[in-house]
């Protein structure tokens, strides 16, 4: 019995050894793309957006029939969201899968303990979420980003920090990288401003109760709040900041805030917010390629996905469509051809153009693009420009 | 002075879940010598059944959270009957293993079932806070406590007054002279861990609505029963009560005053000091030790 068992399993074995030779010998395979993201964990919603955005990105590419005759495959790792697992899940790819490039990894601090590993084996990263500056400074040239980092995306409030009447700031993030590097980048910005910076306050990623910070928050005396941190925890900040009175302009940070799922979850709570965005699915028609923001918007909601979803979900598309560019520019798919296309690469995606400059130490630079920033307001329960930016 | 009112207010309504959180952890591992990784699970199973009852089939909140408890209930006796049975007498360590597949399997099911994205339950309380002077609490805030005290005290009641809880204790202080006695020790394992998981489902349905429902939001909850737990004294009821309201109150001092960004650590350090100085727990009295 035994004997037979283990000798079915040989057959199967040897069969199974044979069989993508005999694959490579007809037709090349597809081309493969690891995805790392939180698909579950505390931000779980936001990973699962991006990666269908990525889906939408891999079907519209292989209707079209593929890049250089090759169809597309995904190859798609839970992080967790834990940076831990993020480094196991780019091991993982590249090793077992052998993806010749990933896109990921959501989190800053996701991202940071991932791209070890892409230095070791030699594989680029399109990095489509993270904001932490460090993702780029750190010198490692397997690391492309189409996401702005938050210095990036605090030049772009700059112009309207007097309009925003914003006088005196606090601020509260996410105790990662992330959250960390935010707090730096817009308290620099709005103290050149000469806008007084009060309390700096943390809370755990998946901390639930913030009435703590929000009590001390309370007690500077400042007119605004810079949140940072994911849709769910802005949530919660939001709720408990009505329980506690707190009458704050409230500013979020990092595009991960979904406006929509806001008013649908924290309700009045979410009035008069403002938040920074980099896609604006209310009005796609006012994105730089505004078809393509269209169609993108249309085709999400024909799979039947959350509206709310979209800001997230945008990331995914363009993250795929930059790496299948690469691939293009490349011809081959190997991870040090692809990571030499990456810099050539230029095109706009739904987020507007995607080229990559050079940022970091020198002789190892990242790759970093310039993408579009926007700010949008939540009034009467809905999402809006601000009156500011009206004509 | 405000603010330490406030933090004070802030941390005793925090305090009062975690008790509640707590001492279901407490009473199965004190009748049952089972360290329940799967805690923190129920928890989400009682938020989940709350939104359902709530969103889906539009019951009062009242009976929402009657519904989580029954819920909590049902799923804790079928685990004990199915899993726990089976293996009493094993070593601690095997069940230990059995609970971490419990707690992952059942966390992978409501992912699975709910899908990742966190749902907001709806109740029925005004959103502004009553204010006493400079303190702001929420109405729903303070009907969670409430409602929390409440079931710390029928649990109280339960264990101290019923002809069942008299059963629990002799179970607990010695199983094999009990069962000599009469006591039906399979029973009273079942009712202990329905029990104990009917509360978890209990602060589940209460902080549902208070916070947000999803899929893994039982693994803070878990790390606070089982601080809560340490804190209190193995087994401890009371322990655990002022156990939950001290971490409470600790965390949020350390918050307001310490820093933010080590509000965890805060409760760990507690916990760490409790485990140095009295490591049966800080309100353990002589005859529980050993």
């Amino acid at each position: 019995m035994l004997k037979r068992l283990v000798s079915t399993a040989l057959v199967a074995l040897v069969v199974l050894a044979l069989l993508p030779a005999g694959g490579d010998a007809q037709a090349p395979g597809p081309i493969k793309i690891g995805v790392i993201q939180p698909l579950s964990g505390p931000v779980a919603a936001s990973g699962n957006y991006v990666r269908m955005g990525a889906e939408i990105a891999r079907d519209w590419i292989n209707a079209r029939g593929g890049v250089n005759g090759r169809r597309v495959e995904l190859v798609i790792e839970d992080n967790k969201s834990d940076p831990k697992e993020a480094a196991s899940a780019a091991e993982k790819l590249i090793v077992r899968d052998k993806v010749p490039a990933i896109m990921g990894a959501w989190g800053s601090s996701m991202t940071l303990a991932a791209m070890p590993k892409l230095e070791e084996y030699g594989v680029p990263m399109v990095v489509e979420t993270s904001s932490a500056a460090s993702v780029t400074k750190r010198g490692n040239p397997w690391v492309f980003r189409i996401s702005p980092p938050s210095e990036m995306e605090a030049l772009g409030l700059e112009q309207y920090v007097e309009k925003l009447g914003v006088k005196k700031a606090d601020f509260l993030a996410v105790n990662t990288d992330w959250g960390r590097g935010s707090i730096t980048a817009f308290g620099d910005m709005l103290r050149k401003k000469g806008v007084q910076v009060g309390a700096a306050e943390f809370m755990e990623q998946a901390a639930t109760d913030m009435n703590a910070q929000l009590t001390k928050i309370k007690q500077t005396g400042g007119d605004t709040l810079f949140l940072t941190t994911a849709v769910e925890q802005i949530t919660l900040v939001l709720k408990q900041g009505q329980e506690q009175r707190l009458a704050r302009k409230i500013i979020t940070t990092g595009g991960s805030s979904s406006p929509t799922q806001l008013i649908k979850q924290a309700g009045a709570a979410a009035e008069g917010s403002y938040h920074i965005v980099f896609f604006m699915p209310w009005f796609p028609e006012a994105m730089p390629d505004g078809r393509l923001a269209r169609a993108f918007v249309d085709e999400w909601t024909k799979r039947g996905n959350p509206f709310e979803g979209l800001t997230e979900g945008f990331r995914g598309h363009d993250g795929v469509a930059t790496i299948v560019e690469a691939v293009r520019l490349a011809g081959r798919d190997e991870p040090k051809a692809i990571q030499e296309a990456l810099w050539k690469v230029s095109f706009t995606g739904v987020n507007g153009p995607i080229k990559f400059e050079k940022d970091g130490p020198a002789g190892k630079e990242s790759g970093q693009s310039k993408p579009s920033i926007f700010i949008v307001q939540v009034r009467d329960g809905k999402v809006a420009l601000p009156d500011f930016l009206k004509k | 002075m405000e603010q330490l009112l406030q933090h004070l207010v802030n941390g005793l309504v925090l305090g009062g879940t975690y008790a509640l959180l707590g001492i279901g952890l407490t009473l199965i591992f004190g009748l049952m010598s089972v360290v329940n990784f799967a805690h923190g699970e129920f928890y989400t199973l009682g938020a989940y059944a709350a939104f359902a009852a709530l969103a889906w089939a539009g019951l009062p909140f009242v009976a929402a959270l009657l519904a989580a408890i029954a819920a909590g209930a049902l799923l804790g006796a079928l685990c004990e009957r199915a899993l726990l049975r089976p293996l009493r007498g094993h070593s601690i360590d095997t069940i230990m293993l059995v609970m971490i597949g419990v707690w992952i399997a059942m966390q992978n099911a409501e992912l699975l079932a709910w899908g990742g994205v966190a749902r907001s339950i709806p109740h029925p309380f005004p959103t502004a806070p009553l204010t006493l002077g400079p303190l702001n609490i929420a109405p729903l805030r303070l009907f969670v406590v409430l409602t929390a005290a409440a079931l710390i005290g029928l649990a109280w009641l339960l264990i101290q007054k019923t002809r069942l809880g008299t059963a629990m204790r002799a179970t607990f202080q010695d199983r094999d002279t009990a069962a000599l006695m009469g006591v039906p020790i399979g029973r009273i394992h079942t009712i202990t861990f329905a029990f104990g998981s009917a509360l978890a489902a209990a602060a589940g349905a209460l902080l549902g609505p208070v916070f947000l429902a999803y899929p893994s939001m039982g693994d803070l909850a878990s790390l606070k029963a089982f601080s809560v737990v340490i804190l209190g004294g193995l087994g401890n009821l009371a322990g655990a009560t002022l156990g939950g309201l001290l971490l409470g109150v600790a965390e949020e001092l350390g918050a307001g005053y310490v820093s933010s960004g080590y509000r965890d650590a805060v409760g760990f350090v507690a916990i760490i000091l409790v485990l140095l100085f009295r490591p049966a727990g800080l309100f353990a009295r002589a005859e529980r030790i050993g």
